[in-house]
């Protein structure tokens, strides 16, 4: 259906893409994988009209296209689901999905009620259960993945491109997803499948490419290929994913919470949080497993003191009572987030490595008031080797960093501050296999030196594999808790599905 | 603080375009390069200079400040009324005088108060900056009317004069104003912790509240800064006139902005930096005082110097996307 052949890119002088070949076909899912860095996105940006300058040439329905920009691709029947949602936040649901393509009537008047219609279906068909007029920004992130997907299937597209379409949402969303991806195979469509994660290619995918540094390294069908070969594939080396080994933690009492409650932020009387109440003790790793909207995010905020005015509820660090009622007291008491989206709450894009690690601890760098520059620059050079941010140097700005560098940015920035207890919200969404094992080896050296640290995860292979005891939120309230022998994935999932639906 | 290549390069282009410029009125109007016009054009500049130096700060934030040129007004006229007829208190015949110093610190309290004030506004009832600060430009113009009751209060004395137009080591008074201004801004803006925060909020207000910094605190800081720096505006303006005009100040905001904008500084907050404002307040009034040697129209000065801050951003852009 869509044949690429011999792609090159260059950025700069630098090349992204060699000579990358790549065939779809019709009722095939493809898998594209490949480290942070590799040119997935590059590839899947020239496909979709995004970048129309490159080398070599694709071949559609047999005829060779170029496409100026993304609309072009669209008419032509190839549509994008981004890895950043690309939804605007202050319309609704239907104006959104419809947005670009408005149906009007002969007056040229907008057809609400057909599209408030159509936009029902969608969300009927992906099980989304919110009203089509409900406002974007009013969605929890996974959701809004959801109205991404709808976004796309409007379209009639033949070929259906989607960026780390599960890195947001919960393992029950995926589900749905997946069945979604059945149904377009069906339809014959062509669905380019990219992600991280392994084990969902080798459930749903028919082929793959695997791309390094820009070349395809392998390509071929999906049966008959073992994980631990894709791997090698990718990386180019063996690496294997961590192994927790059980660990009997001191139990020290570091952080205990008691009784938390949250109330919506709508003015509403509902609760997001309700009468949660846990201990973290030192040297521990506490995983909180929840699907979406389970409040796992909302209560590492309401720790932090996000939402003084919203909640009740008791906290004591090491024994003495302690309420924070914005997010610089709790870092002043030793608590800090890693939050769960590192572009809009972890950094600061547009500005340097050094600037970012820096940016909490600046009180520790100057003398009343006064930057030490060189001191500054020591901070940020000892986190960069001690963490192994892979940056050009400490004035490389953060955008220009890969998702797991980025992400290593954000928790230098956090222990800077020399935390007793630290927060970390999704802390491997969107990065590769290989910086997702250094974090998890991060956690535990960090746990051994005495820190407290509570691991939020919509990941249970990612729960599993890092904690020492597990807790598991349902509907804003603690429904399990497993020490880590006990903890499998069967008893996680079955403690966090909601009871009433 | 290292800045985004774009930008050093915007810099170095805004004063490749300063230089032409120059070279261009020297040799078009032979009263340009002489050192009379030199320091004509600086005393000129220096308020603007001043204001702008505060706004830039603002901009950084990602916020606006239109009320600027209001509270100069305002602060100018506190001053020269004081200083002229100090405060009779009603009722029992009591009066009060003010000594220069007196009236000054009262002009530059005035514009405190009302950059304090537009920050409250702006951090408590997350109003956004155009509109509080819109607020504040009515409000504080009304004020100046009231105060003043429509006339301007001239006579202030050789003394308070020699703010506007003494020289003091061989240099105007107002440009050393200017240059204790922009030198005390830049290293607050580099060297300090609370620089750092105002680039980090404009950068990303999320993380940067998360990062454990106190937002609101920083906003209502930044905007008394740029109060504070309009009342010394107003003082330098009404001691240069020798009189508060009820009208002073009219439209200083735009001036203002137009610096701001001109010197590469983005809207959006983050980036950008306080010598550039300065670069694109020299730009501007070198313009207006070339323009005026030419004899070019006034109402063609203000068409030539909006297409300048188009021209301005446009280079801007193109210097982003480049990189």
């Amino acid at each position: 259906m869509l044949i690429a052949e011999n792609i090159n890119k260059r950025f700069a002088g630098i090349a992204a893409l060699e000579n990358v070949s790549l065939e779809l076909h019709p009722g095939k899912v493809t898998a594209i994988i490949g480290e942070n860095g590799a040119g997935k996105s590059t590839l899947m940006k020239i496909l979709s009209g995004v970048y129309p300058d490159y080398e070599g040439r694709i071949l559609f329905n047999d005829k060779e296209v170029r496409f100026a920009n993304p609309k072009e691709a669209q008419e032509c029947g190839i549509t994008i689901i981004h890895q950043e949602l690309n939804l605007i936040p202050g319309l609704s649901i239907t104006e959104n999905v419809f947005l670009g393509r408005e149906v009007s009537n002969s007056w040229n008047i907008l057809d609400q009620q057909a599209m408030r219609q159509k936009t029902q279906q969608l969300l009927d068909k992906l099980k989304l259960n919110v009203s089509p007029d409900t406002t974007i920004s009013d969605l929890k992130v996974g959701q809004q993945q959801v109205v991404e997907i709808a976004k796309a299937l409007l379209t009639d597209s033949e070929v259906i491109i989607m960026d780390e379409p599960t890195s947001a949402i919960s393992d029950h969303e995926v589900e749905i997803l997946f069945g979604i991806i059945e149904g377009l195979r069906k339809e014959n469509k062509a669905i380019v499948y990219i992600s991280h994660k392994l084990d969902e290619l080798f459930r749903i995918a028919d082929n793959f490419v695997v791309l390094r540094d820009g070349k395809v390294t392998e390509c071929g069908e999906m049966k008959g290929i073992s994980h631990d070969a894709i791997i090698k594939k990718m990386v180019g080396r063996d690496i294997q994913l961590r192994e927790h080994t059980y660990r009997e933690t001191e139990r020290q009492v570091l952080l205990e919470v008691k009784g938390l409650s949250l109330k919506s932020t709508d003015g509403s009387n509902k609760f997001i949080l309700d009468d949660v109440s846990f201990q973290l003790y030192k040297k521990e790793v506490l995983g909180i497993f929840g699907l979406m909207g389970a409040g796992r995010t909302e209560l590492l905020e309401t720790i932090m003191g996000v939402y003084p005015g919203l909640s009740n509820g008791k906290l004591y660090l090491e024994e003495k009572p302690f309420k924070a009622k914005l997010p610089q007291e709790a870092i002043r008491s030793g608590l800090v987030l890693v939050p769960e989206d590192r572009k809009q709450n972890g950094l600061i894009l547009g500005h340097d490595v050094k600037n970012n690690i820096s940016l909490s601890s600046l009180k520790e760098v100057s003398k009343s008031g006064i930057l030490n520059t060189g001191r500054e620059l020591q901070l940020a050079d000892k986190y960069i080797s001690a963490l192994k941010i892979k940056t050009s140097s400490a004035n490389q700005q953060v955008k220009n960093l890969s998702g797991g560098n980025q992400q290593k940015v954000v928790l230098a920035k956090c222990l800077a501050t020399k935390p007793k207890v630290l927060m970390l919200d999704e802390p491997t969404r969107g990065i590769d296999v290989n910086a997702k094992n250094e974090i998890y080896k991060l956690i535990a050296e960090l746990s051994a030196t005495g820190l407290g640290i509570i691991v939020v995860s919509s990941e249970l292979p990612e729960i599993l594999a890092v904690s020492d005891r597990v807790l598991v939120m349902s509907e804003g309230k603690i429904t399990a808790e497993f020490t880590s022998k006990e903890a499998s994935e069967n008893n996680i999932l079955k403690a966090a599905i909601p009871k009433t639906i | 603080m290292s800045r985004p290549y774009s930008l050093q390069l915007a810099k170095f282009q805004s004063l490749i375009a300063l230089f032409i410029l120059c070279l261009a009125l020297s040799i078009l109007s032979d009263k340009f390069l002489t050192v009379d016009n030199g320091w004509n054009v600086l005393r000129q500049i220096s308020v603007n200079i001043c204001i702008s130096v505060g706004m830039t700060l603002i901009v950084l934030t990602s916020g606006i400040d239109l009320s600027v040129g209001s509270v100069l007004a305002l602060s100018g006229a506190i001053t020269a009324g004081l200083l002229k007829s100090g405060i009779e208190l009603p009722g029992n015949d009591l009066f009060i005088g003010f000594t220069m110093l007196g009236a000054i610190l009262a002009g530059l309290l005035t514009g405190s108060v009302l950059g304090c004030f537009n920050g409250w506004i702006i951090t408590r009832f997350k109003v956004p900056p155009f509109v509080a600060t819109l607020g504040m430009l009515t409000i504080a113009r009304g004020l100046t009317m009231l105060w003043t009751k429509g006339y301007p209060i001239s006579g202030l004395g050789n003394n308070f004069a020699f703010i506007g137009s003494g020289w003091f080591l061989g240099i105007p008074v107002l440009v050393w104003i200017a240059s204790v201004v922009v030198v005390l801004s830049v290293f607050m803006s580099n060297k300090t912790a609370f620089g750092r925060y105002i680039f980090a909020i404009g950068g990303n207000e999320n993380a940067s509240r998360l990062s454990g910094i106190n937002i609101n605190k920083v906003k209502v800081l930044v905007y008394t800064i740029a109060g504070l720096l309009a009342a010394v505006g107003g003082i330098m303006v009404t001691s240069r006139l020798d009189s508060a005009q009820p009208n002073a100040g009219m439209s200083y905001e735009l001036d203002s902005i137009a610096a701001v904008v001109i010197g590469g500084t983005s809207l959006s907050g983050g980036r950008g930096s306080i010598m550039g404002t300065v670069l694109g307040a020299i730009i501007i009034g070198v313009l207006n005082n070339g323009l005026v040697l030419l004899d070019v129209s006034p109402f063609w000065q203000q068409v030539v110097k909006g297409f300048v801050i188009l021209f301005a951003v446009i280079i801007d852009k193109a210097n982003s996307k480049a990189e």
